[in-house]
C-alpha cells in the first residue's frame, strides 16, 4: 500500500504512512541545511588538520600549527613576565621607602598591591581595610605592630603569632581572668576605667580601676593607654577597636584575651609582592 | 525563507540520503507484505490503551515540576540573600543544588518523558503497552521510589559528587532495575505493533531509552566501600574519570532532554497543528546524524583542563558539526506549522509547542558557539552556563512539556476540553516572561563575570578580584530569582487548571477566537492532507 498523497497546502506528496493521523510529507533536504552542514564539517576537517586531533594506538596527530594548550599558557605568562621584568628587578633591589619615595615605582606598586590586596587580604582585613571584628582596621593611622614601611612589611612578610615562622609577631595579652590575676570586681573596675580612657578622660582619674590598671596595664598599654607597637599592645585612646570597646567586651578580653593569628605571608608571597603590598597597606592608613 | 526553497534546487544531500533510507529509514523487513496485510484507516486498537498509569505519571510530572522549580527559586534567593540557607547543613545551597537539578530533569522531565513515551507509543503502534498495566505500574512507582531516594540522599549529605549523577550505588542499581523494565516496555510495544513503519517519534524515544540506560551504567561503575553503606568509590579516576563524567553529562542533555523531547516534539506539534511533518527525509538524517554526533561532545566541558588537547578538540569540533543536526528537528517541527499559523492565534497550547522550538534552535545554536574554545574561555565557569541549560531547560524542555501536558489531560481524562484555555495563555505569557528575565539577567552576568575574570591594567595586573565579581552577580541574581518566580507562578496556573480540568468543570470564558472546543484534533486523519 503506502499511497502518497498529495498535501493542497504546500502541494507537496505525502509519503503514504500514517500513525494515529500524523502523516508525513516527503519534501526534500532543505539545501541551506545541507550546505551549511558540509561547510561545518569541513571546518572540523580543517581544524583537525591544524590542530592535535586524532589519535592513534600510541600517539596521535599533532596538528601542523604546533598547538599544544600548555604551551599556550606558558607563553602567555611569560610574555606576561617579561611585561613586568623591568619593574619586578627595580622593586626587588628597593627598599619599601625608596619605592614610596619614587613616583613611578610607587605608582606600579600600588597597582600591584591593590591587586594583592584583594586575592589575599581583603577576605580578613575587608575591601579597602575597612577591617572586621577581630581583624584589625588597616585605613586607620592606628597600628598594632607600627605604622613605618619597615613594620608594615615585617608585620606582612612573617605574620603574627604564626607558629611555623620563627620571627612572627609573638606577644600574647596575659589571662587576666582566667589565671586569676584579678577577680571579677577588679575586671569590672578596670573595664569602667578604660572606657573613660577614651569616652571621658576628665573623669578618669577618679575612678577605682585607675590603681588596677597602673599595676597591671601600664606595662604594655602605656600610662595614658596610648598603646606600644613594640610589644603589639593596642592603643585604648581610640575609637576602632579591635574586639569591642564596649565595657562588656573590655571585660572579655581582660578576662580572657582573643589573640589573633594573622599568616606568614613570606612564605608564600613573593618578595616584590610583598613590597608592593608594603606601600599599599602604608597608604590605606594615611601613609604616614 | 524555508517554504521558498524549491525541490530542484535540492541535488545536494538527497542521493547520499536515497542510500540512508534503504538502510535506516525502513526499520521493517520485508515491510510492504506487512503493509498489504493491514486494513488502513482503522485507528483503533485491539484491546484498551494502559492509559491509568499514563494518568499518573501526568500527575507526578505536575507534581515534581512544581517542586523542582520551588526548590529552584529556593536556592536562586539563596544566591542573593545567603541566610536564607537558614544556617542548616540540610538546606544549604550545596545541598538544595541536586535536589533542584534532579528535580526538573529527572523527577518532572522524566515523569513526562515516560508519560508521553507510553502514550504515543500505543496509539502510533496502535497496541496496547507490551507488560500491561501491572509493569508499567512497577515502572511508574519504581521511578518515584529513584527520586525519592536521590533527593533524600542528597538532602542528608549523600552523594558522589557527579554533576547530574549524583545518586549512590544503591540508588544507581535501582534506577537501573527500573530502567531496563522501562525498555521492555517500550521495545516490546513496538515488536508487537500493529502499524508496519515505526514513527519518529518512536525512534527517537527509543535512543533516548537506550542511550540512557547506557550512559547511566557506565559512569556510574564504582565500587561501594561496604554493601551496608552508602558511599562508593568511582572506578575510574583523574581525567578519566572526569571525561567519563562529561561523556555521561553531556549525553543526559543530548538523549535524555534533546532526543526524548523531540520525540515528544514529533507527536504533539502535528498532532496539534492537524498538518503533516514537514519532511520524512529530515527527519531520518538529522536523527543518525544527531545520535552519530551528539555522542563525541562531551569533551567541550573540559576545554583547558588536564584532559588532552585532542579529546578537547575532539569534542569541540563535533560539537560545531552538531549545529546542523540539532536544527533538523528545529525545522521539521516549524516547517509542520506552514498551513497551520493561525493556530499560534487560536490555540494557546500551540503556541508553549511552538515556542519551544524556537528556545530549542537558539539553544542548539548558543551550545556549539560556547564549545569554541575561544569562546569557552570566556563562558566556562560563569553565569553565562546557567543561561544557556535555563534557556534550553525552561524554554525548550518544559514549554514542550506543558504543551505536550496540556494535550494529554482532557484526552486521557476523557473531557471535551481543558477547564480554561485563557489561563493556558496566562501560563504562557508569565512563564514566558520569566525566560526572558532569567536568561537575560544570565547572559549579561556571565559576559560580565568573565570579562571581569580577564581585565587587566596598564602593568598587567589583573584588575577585580574574585570577591568584586561576586559582588557585581547580586542584582542579576535578584532579576534570575524573579523570573523564576514567574516561571513558578506559570506551573501553579497550570496545576490548577489540570485540577478543575480533571475534576470535569468548563470555565466559562471568552473563546480564542476561531478556536473550536481546543481538542478538535483527536484521534482523527490530518484533515489538511486530502486524498489525491
Amino acid at each position: 500500500m503506502a499511497m502518497a498523497e498529495r498535501d493542497p497546502v504546500s502541494g507537496k506528496n505525502t509519503t503514504g504512512h500514517e500513525w494515529d493521523g500524523i502523516k508525513e510529507l516527503n519534501s526534500p533536504l532543505p539545501r541551506w541545511w545541507v550546505i551549511v552542514f558540509y561547510l561545518t564539517v569541513a571546518w572540523a576537517v580543517g581544524y583537525w588538520i591544524a590542530y592535535p586531533s586524532w589519535p592513534t594506538l600510541h600517539t596521535y596527530a599533532k596538528g601542523v600549527l604546533g598547538y599544544t594548550s600548555r604551551g599556550e599558557v606558558a607563553q602567555d605568562i611569560a610574555k606576561a613576565k617579561l611585561a613586568q621584568a623591568g619593574w619586578m628587578a627595580k622593586l626587588k633591589t628597593a627598599t619599601v621607602e625608596q619605592i614610596n619615595t619614587n613616583p613611578e615605582l610607587r605608582e606600579y606598586a600600588m597597582a600591584g598591591g591593590a591587586v594583592a590586596f584583594r586575592e589575599n587580604c581583603a577576605p580578613c582585613h575587608q575591601q579597602g581595610g575597612a577591617g572586621a571584628y577581630g581583624f584589625p582596621r588597616l585605613a586607620a593611622d592606628r597600628w598594632i605592630w607600627g605604622g613605618a614601611l619597615a613594620q608594615i612589611q615585617t608585620t606582612i612578610t612573617h605574620g603574627s603569632r604564626w607558629a611555623a615562622d620563627p620571627e612572627t609577631h609573638r606577644m600574647d595579652m596575659p589571662r587576666f581572668g582566667d589565671d586569676k590575676v584579678l577577680n571579677e570586681d577588679q575586671i569590672s573596675k578596670v573595664a569602667d576605667y578604660v572606657v573613660a580612657l577614651y569616652k571621658a578622660p576628665d573623669t578618669a582619674n577618679t575612678l577605682p580601676g585607675k590603681a588596677i590598671f597602673a599595676e597591671h596595664c601600664v606595662a604594655c598599654h602605656g600610662e595614658k593607654g596610648v598603646g606600644n607597637t613594640e610589644v603589639g599592645a593596642p592603643s585604648l585612646k581610640t575609637a576602632v577597636w579591635l574586639y569591642s570597646g564596649t565595657k562588656e567586651g573590655i571585660m572579655a578580653q581582660v578576662h580572657s584575651p582573643k589573640m589573633g593569628v594573622m599568616p606568614a605571608w613570606g612564605a608564600k608571597l613573593d618578595e616584590a609582592v610583598i613590597k608592593e603590598l608594603t606601600v599599599y597597606v602604608h597608604s590605606l592608613g594615611g601613609g604616614r | 525563507m524555508w517554504g521558498r526553497l524549491r525541490p530542484e534546487f535540492d541535488l545536494i544531500g538527497n542521493d547520499a540520503v536515497r542510500f540512508f533510507l534503504k538502510v535506516f529509514g525502513e526499520p521493517v523487513a520485508g515491510g510492504d507484505m506487512i503493509q498489504t496485510t493491514m486494513a488502513r484507516g482503522n485507528h483503533a486498537p485491539s484491546e484498551p490503551y494502559v492509559d491509568s498509569v499514563v494518568r499518573k505519571f501526568v500527575l507526578a510530572a505536575t507534581f515534581w515540576g512544581i517542586v523542582g522549580f520551588l526548590v529552584g527559586i529556593v536556592i536562586a534567593w539563596q544566591l542573593v540573600f545567603p541566610a536564607l540557607n537558614l544556617d542548616l547543613e540540610w538546606t544549604t545551597f550545596g545541598r538544595l543544588r541536586p535536589v533542584h537539578t534532579s528535580a526538573v530533569i529527572f523527577a518532572f522531565g522524566g515523569n513526562v518523558l515516560l508519560a508521553t513515551t507510553m502514550f504515543v507509543v500505543q496509539r502510533t503502534c496502535r497496541v496496547r503497552l507490551f507488560g500491561g498495566e501491572a509493569l508499567a505500574n512497577f515502572v511508574f512507582w519504581g521511578y518515584q521510589l529513584f527520586i525519592v531516594m536521590a533527593a533524600l540522599g542528597y538532602v542528608l549529605g549523600i552523594t558522589q559528587g557527579r554533576e547530574y549523577a549524583e545518586p549512590e550505588w544503591y540508588v544507581d542499581l535501582w534506577l537501573t532495575v527500573v530502567w531496563l523494565a522501562y525498555l521492555a516496555i517500550f521495545l516490546g510495544t513496538l515488536l508487537k505493533r500493529r502499524e508496519p513503519h515505526i514513527y519518529v517519534a518512536n525512534w527517537f524515544f527509543l535512543a533516548f531509552i537506550i542511550t540512557i540506560a547506557v550512559l547511566h551504567v557506565g559512569n556510574n561503575l564504582a565500587v561501594p566501600v561496604s554493601f551496608t553503606g552508602a558511599k562508593s568509590y568511582s572506578l575510574y579516576s583523574g581525567v578519566q574519570d572526569a571525561l567519563t563524567q562529561w561523556w555521561y553529562g553531556h549525553n543526559a542533555v543530548g538523549f535524555f532532554l534533546t532526543a526524548g523531547f523531540l520525540g515528544i516534539m514529533y507527536y504533539f506539534v502535528p498532532k496539534r497543528a492537524e498538518r503533516p511533518v514537514y519532511s520524512y527525509r529530515l527527519s531520518i538524517v538529522h536523527f543518525w546524524a544527531l545520535l552519530f554526533l551528539y555522542i563525541w561532545a562531551g569533551p567541550h566541558h573540559l576545554h583547558y583542563t588536564a584532559l588532552l588537547d585532542w579529546t578537547q578538540t575532539l569534542g569541540m569540533t563535533f560539537s560545531i558539526m552538531l549545529w546542523m543536526p540539532s536544527w533538523g528537528g528545529m525545522i521539521n517541527g516549524i516547517m509542520t506549522l506552514s498551513g497551520a499559523w493561525e493556530k499560534l492565534r487560536t490555540d494557546p497550547v500551540m503556541r508553549f509547542l511552538v515556542t519551544s522550538i524556537a528556545f530549542y534552535g537558539m539553544s542548539t545554536f548558543e551550545g556549539p558557539l560556547m564549545s569554541i574554545k575561544s569562546v569557552n574561555a570566556l563562558s566556562h565557569y560563569t553565569d553565562w552556563g546557567i543561561g544557556h541549560v535555563h534557556s534550553g531547560a525552561l524554554g525548550w524542555v518544559a514549554f514542550v512539556s506543558f504543551g505536550a501536558l496540556y494535550h494529554l489531560v482532557p484526552v486521557l481524562w476523557q473531557r471535551s476540553r481543558l477547564y480554561s484555555m485563557r489561563l493556558v495563555g496566562y501560563h504562557f505569557w508569565i512563564a514566558t516572561l520569566g525566560i526572558v528575565l532569567y536568561i537575560t539577567s544570565m547572559w549579561i552576568s556571565g559576559i560580565m563575570q568573565g570579562l571581569m575574570w580577564r581585565a587587566y591594567d596598564q602593568y598587567g595586573f589583573l584588575q577585580y578580584s574574585f570577591i568584586e565579581t561576586v559582588k557585581a552577580m547580586k542584582p542579576y541574581y535578584f532579576m534570575r530569582a524573579s523570573g523564576g518566580v514567574l516561571f513558578l507562578i506559570g506551573a501553579l496556573i497550570m496545576a490548577y487548571n489540570f485540577y478543575r480540568t480533571i475534576k470535569g468543570d468548563l470555565r466559562e470564558e471568552q473563546p480564542y477566537e476561531g478556536a473550536g472546543t481546543g481538542q478538535a484534533n483527536m484521534a482523527k486523519p490530518a484533515s489538511a492532507v486530502a486524498a489525491r
